[in-house]
């Protein structure tokens, strides 16, 4: 009897895992199967120049300010972080292209990615949800409208060309706070710093960041306008399809990164 | 079952499961141009599924449905988009562009779809927006600032925007008070009328059974995926099908 109880909760078990598993492929083969609409819909007349335009500014433009504010603080806690730990073996002048290296080729492009993902992402999956649940997506299709066109073309173009620019100013303002804060606070000397970033830091490294930006953007956006056309009912499926879209554009990045770089340190 | 000369729409035993649940079964049914045509039923009786059949935004399990003389199973993708534009809906709760006017909402498929200048496109959202009875001090109204019945005005002028050959409505007067809901069934018939002669057909999908007596031309009743009857207004309150009789006197 105890044996037999204990196989069952075994069985079901793995039939869960196994349901989980069959979920997850699915889920997988639908959001391919959306990036192929948006590619395919991409290079389809009429170009919605304008909507391109919108959406680039409120990817890029209103980013801009927080990614300021991010990427300074970050390259100033980066320089003394690594001044503490660099003085004890007495290599503090390596603070600079540390702090550099670590901005272009990691914390730029993922904490920027990050930002994106929370901000611009869940914007965007609230949008399309609530057009879908209001019918809007529908008058869009009986228009004769692609929605998939209209909707989620813009603003994947926009975040995956917004991003990379995000990136480069995360990675400049980042690397402004760490001279800021290694040659006035740290008393780094100043000539020291910069020669040492220009020793080690190549533009090899600045475009590590650059295609790794390019990608996060692209797939936060599908990311996002997936889980906004996902949405079924009412005020808790935008809720829902929100959060989904914000947890998986993060997860995404973070595992994206991983790949990318095993990828990219060998070619660049 | 009634059949017509060159009907608008005709479905030839259409079917659609999805899954194995079956939604429309084996339905023939065609629609009259130049008609007011309510198809009642209730709630999951496949309302909804047999007008995004007539759309071409489902396609049947088996069988076959033609519009205008085209069976849309027949045309690509682009083509049945393009198709698409002899159709006008109206939908339950209007479905405007939330971040767009009263004004940019009609002038919308004009823009998209015409190539008529910006002088030209306010002349005509003037006059559709006239002829649906909303005055200028509404054309830049957005639509959270609307009324239930404005909104709905506003969507039938962005619906007739370009001259459409069906028009149909999905369930137009649910969730309006009895004033807006005369007011909303007086503009399909006067829709209908002022479209004649361009043979519009309107098809309605609905609750309203006073409303449907006194509106339309046929009245259809859906009932788990099969047209139980199909009758002319006139007549369908004498029906003798039972589901009908109660669905009358509910």
């Amino acid at each position: 009897m105890e044996n037999v109880k204990k196989r069952n909760f075994l069985l079901a078990r793995i039939e869960r895992l196994g349901a989980s598993i069959i979920e997850a492929v699915e889920g997988l083969g639908r959001i391919s199967h959306f990036a192929g609409r948006v590619f395919y819909w991409m290079f389809k007349r009429p170009y919605r120049t304008k909507l391109l335009i919108n959406q680039l500014y409120f990817v890029g433009n209103k980013s801009i300010f927080i990614c300021c504010l991010a990427g300074s603080f970050t390259g100033m806690v980066m320089a003394y972080q690594t001044y503490f730990g660099f003085k004890i073996i007495n290599v503090d002048s390596l603070v600079g292209p540390v702090v550099a290296l670590t901005l272009a080729k990691e914390l730029a492009p993922v904490l920027a990615g990050l930002i994106v993902a929370g901000r611009a992402g869940a914007a965007m999956a609230a949008q399309i949800g609530t057009m879908k649940v209001t019918e809007q997506v529908d008058a869009l299709e009986v228009m004769g409208i692609s929605s998939i066109q209209y909707l989620a073309v813009p603003r994947v173009i926009a975040t995956t060309i917004a991003l990379p620019m995000l990136t480069g100013l995360y990675l400049f303002v980042g690397n402004a706070g760490s001279v800021l804060v290694g040659t006035k606070a740290l008393m780094i000397d100043e000539a020291i710093y910069l020669n040492k970033l220009g020793e080690f830091m190549f533009m090899a490294d600045i475009w590590q960041g650059l295609i790794k930006a390019t990608v996060f953007g692209f797939v936060i956006s599908l990311v996002a306008t997936y889980f906004g056309f996902q949405v079924r009912s009412g005020a808790e499926g935008v809720g829902k399809g929100t959060n989904l879209a914000v947890v998986w554009g993060m997860i995404s990045v973070l595992v994206l990164d991983y790949f990318l770089t095993s990828f990219l340190v060998h070619i660049l | 079952m009634l059949s017509f000369d060159k009907p608008a729409i005709n479905m030839k035993d259409l079917s659609k499961s999805f899954g194995e649940h079956s939604i429309l079964k084996n339905l023939n049914f065609e629609i009259p141009k130049n008609k007011i045509v309510t198809i009642l039923g209730f709630s999951g009786a496949g309302k909804s599924t047999l007008l995004k059949h007539m759309l071409g935004l489902l396609t049947p399990t088996s069988g076959s449905i033609s519009v205008l003389g085209q069976n849309l199973e027949e045309l690509e993708e682009d083509e049945l988009r393009h198709f698409r534009q002899n159709f006008g809906m109206l939908f339950q709760y209007a479905a405007l562009f939330d971040s767009l006017s009263t004004y940019e909402n009609v002038a919308f498929p004009l823009r998209e779809f015409t190539k008529l200048t910006e002088e030209e496109i306010f002349l005509r959202v003037q006059d559709l927006l006239t002829s649906v009875g909303l005055e200028e001090s509404s054309y830049y109204k957005l639509p959270s600032e609307l009324s239930g019945g404005m909104r709905k005005r506003v969507g039938l002028a962005r619906a007739l925007a370009l001259n459409p050959r069906i028009m149909l409505y999905d369930e137009p007067t649910t969730g309006l008070d009895p004033i807006t809901t005369k007011m909303v069934n007086d503009l399909i018939v006067s829709m209908a009328e002022k479209n004649k002669d361009r043979g519009m057909t309107s098809v309605i999908i609905s609750h309203d059974v006073k409303a449907s007596l006194s509106i339309s031309d046929f009245i259809a009743f859906l009932d788990r995926g099969s047209i139980v009857e199909y009758l002319p207004a006139s007549e369908f309150a004498k029906s003798e099908n039972e589901l009908v009789k109660r669905f009358i006197n509910l």
